[in-house]
């Protein structure tokens, strides 16, 4: 009988001393078992580290921005590769208001949808519907953005913008001449991209909510809108941590946007105007970057990029964990 | 019921029947860009697929024609390096996970793993230029490799540890009864048997690694000749698409269109296969 070898995890990592640790390990286990099992434990480790690796090279790489601008690099409005001035407030401007649109349109679309998914449709429609809406996620980016250009572009440009600006045009964000490329662009795009990762997240907390929520609302004499709400206030924080993977999704998306967004530094009120974003200045202007310093700016985006991802990431996956964790409790 | 009963009673169901319409609405307004991407995708894109187009050569400004074949084999050759360093790693890391992770460690790096997924794909392109690019001085197909790797590696974790998990326990047990070390259960037994959702995954990972720009954009660069060496510029389908769609000329778009047909194809098809194949074991999982 092999007893030690059915043992998980766990007891192993609270060892006193690694010495004490491998002499009685090797000798309760398999020596082949002690082998494997720490191969495998290095590459996790791998993953693990990766993140680490990642945060300090671009730390390392920025160090010189950092330390000439400080703070005034978030704050300055002036980016001039030339004399070596570096502001990226115009990129950050253009990355947070193309993100926030796309968010306040995709957010209650996918709530629609995940509720439809979660509470209404009958299996035979669910499932093809859930593949479809995953399918959309798997489109590369880069087809986004030819489609973009040569679509939607257009068609904001001849149709939406004209009709928008001539009944709203007194409201500064909707003025401006319509151009296509600009923030609104990119904001569309963004919709479609981020819509398919709040859905599938909204609709599997929706899921985990316990049966006899439902159908202690709908006793009660609730109809399934009524029962529907209870639902969805039930798993609000779970669809909050949707809403926050969604919005680093489209924080970091680069090509779609890029090709869209008009590519000006420039603050502008107007949702027609064209703009800039920080992932779309580090594809335009990385490969042909003059001069260390200019370099240097461009990792210091990046590594702005990275914080502000990774924080809305691990506060979206703590949020759905503990919702899930919650519901599979009770 | 009567009077302002029956009104408020009625006024609920309607109520009810609207918001139900409203969501269906949502269903749709988010399921049509998918078939207006896909069907615009293919009629400008089928009109430019032929033969040439595959084993083709592009050609200069002015000449008809001409194909993407440097930039398909480009492509194959930045995955396949990016697979190089992605699939030991999130395999073995997966394997992990799944057969010795119920603890704090596995955990965190379940988190991690979740972290780097988030990660956008042009912050990974450039690391790899700081990793790669900075010390070899030039651009070069293995800075693009290491780039899609280190992409790839959260989607294969991930997919790994769930299809080992979805290996039967009795079936380690019986390994384990018959007095195979748990290693050798798990290389003999549990692998074999998660095999087919592991491969299918991995695709999936690798297909989404294939469609990806910005990585490249300032790593792997883009390469108009032929070049197969690892050490200099290569072109790809994604970034061929890239310069393409910016150019003023109507047969280079038309190409733009038919290479991002065949990148849709191919990552729809992957998908479709990795459904199908583990279709029956998330049914279970679910019932």
């Amino acid at each position: 009988m092999p007893p030690a070898v059915m043992e998980k995890g766990g007891s192993a990592l609270a060892a006193p001393s690694l010495a004490s640790f491998v002499k009685t390990r090797v000798r309760k286990t398999n020596l082949g078992d002690f082998i494997f099992r720490n191969i495998t434990l290095v590459f996790a480790f791998v993953v693990f580290s990766l993140v680490f690796l990642i945060a300090y090279e671009m730390y390392l790489g920025s160090r010189e921005a950092i330390g000439k601008f400080g703070f005034s690099f978030i704050t300055g409005i002036v980016w001039d590769p030339v004399n070596d001035e570096f502001g990226a407030l115009p990129y950050i401007y253009g990355t947070v208001v193309s993100s926030l649109i796309a968010l306040a349109i995709a957010l209650p679309l996918s709530i629609g949808v995940a509720l439809f998914l979660s509470e209404m449709a009958p299996r035979w429609i669910e499932r093809p519907l859930s593949i479809l809406v995953e399918l959309l996620a798997a489109i590369p980016s880069i087809v986004y953005g030819l489609w973009g250009i040569f679509v939607l572009v257009p068609w904001l440009r001849t149709t939406v913008e004209p009709a928008v600006s001539k009944s709203f045009g007194f409201l500064p964000i909707f003025r401006g001449a319509p151009y296509g490329f600009g923030m609104l662009a990119a904001g569309l795009i963004l919709v479609i991209m981020i819509l398919p990762i709040i859905t599938s997240i909204s609709r599997d907390v929706l899921r985990s909510i316990p049966r006899s929520y439902r159908e202690a609302g709908l006793a009660l004499g609730a109809t399934p809108w009524e029962s529907s709400k209870i639902i969805l206030s039930s798993g609000r924080s779970g669809i909050l941590g949707a809403a926050l993977l969604g919005l680093g999704r489209a924080v970091g998306e680069t090509m779609a946007v890029t090709m869209v967004i008009g590519n000006r530094a420039e603050i502008s009120a107007s949702v027609f105007d064209p703009g800039y974003s920080m992932a779309s200045v580090i594809a335009n202007e990385f490969a042909e970057a003059i001069g260390s310093m200019h370099v240097s700016a461009l990792i210091e985006i990046a590594l702005l990029l990275f914080l502000v991802t990774v924080i809305l990431n691990a506060m979206a996956r703590l949020i759905v964990w503990s919702v899930a964790r919650r519901f599979s409790q009770t | 019921m009567k009077g302002r009963e029956l009104y408020l009673y009625r006024w609920r169901k309607v109520k009810d029947k609207g918001m139900a319409s409203l969501a269906l609405f949502c269903v749709f307004l988010a399921v049509t860009p998918l078939f207006m991407i896909f069907f615009y995708t293919l009629a400008q894109g089928l009109g430019a697929i032929n033969i040439d187009f595959f084993i083709q050569m592009p050609k200069p400004v002015g000449e008809a024609g001409g194909g993407m074949a440097n930039a398909l084999v480009g492509t194959l050759i930045l995955i396949g390096l990016g697979g190089l360093i992605g699939l030991p790693v999130g395999i073995l890391a997966g394997i992990y996970l799944a057969e010795y992770g119920n603890n704090k460690f596995a955990d965190t790096v379940r988190f991690f793993t979740d972290v780097l997924s988030g990660i956008p794909s042009i912050v990974v392109g450039v690391v790899a230029y700081i990793l790669v690019v900075i010390p070899m001085k030039s651009f070069s197909a293995l800075a693009g490799g290491v780039a899609l790797g280190i992409l790839m590696i959260p989607t294969i974790t991930r997919t790994t540890e769930e299809m080992i998990r979805l290996v039967p326990q009795s079936f380690r047990e019986a390994g384990l009864a018959l007095g195979l070390p748990q290693w050798k259960t798990t290389l003999r037994i549990v692998l074999p048997t998660a095999l087919k959702g592991i491969t299918t995954g991995v695709l999936l990972g690798i297909a989404r690694a294939a469609g990806e720009t910005a990585p490249l954009l300032f790593t792997a660069l883009g390469n108009r000749f032929w070049s197969t060496s690892i050490k200099e510029p290569i072109a790809s389908l994604t970034v061929f698409v890239y310069d393409y769609a910016k150019s003023p000329f109507e047969d280079w778009i038309q190409q733009a269109w038919a290479a991002a047909l065949v990148l849709i194809l191919l990552i729809f098809l992957l998908n479709l296969i990795f459904r199908y194949a583990t279709r029956g074991r998330y049914g279970e999982q679910q019932a």
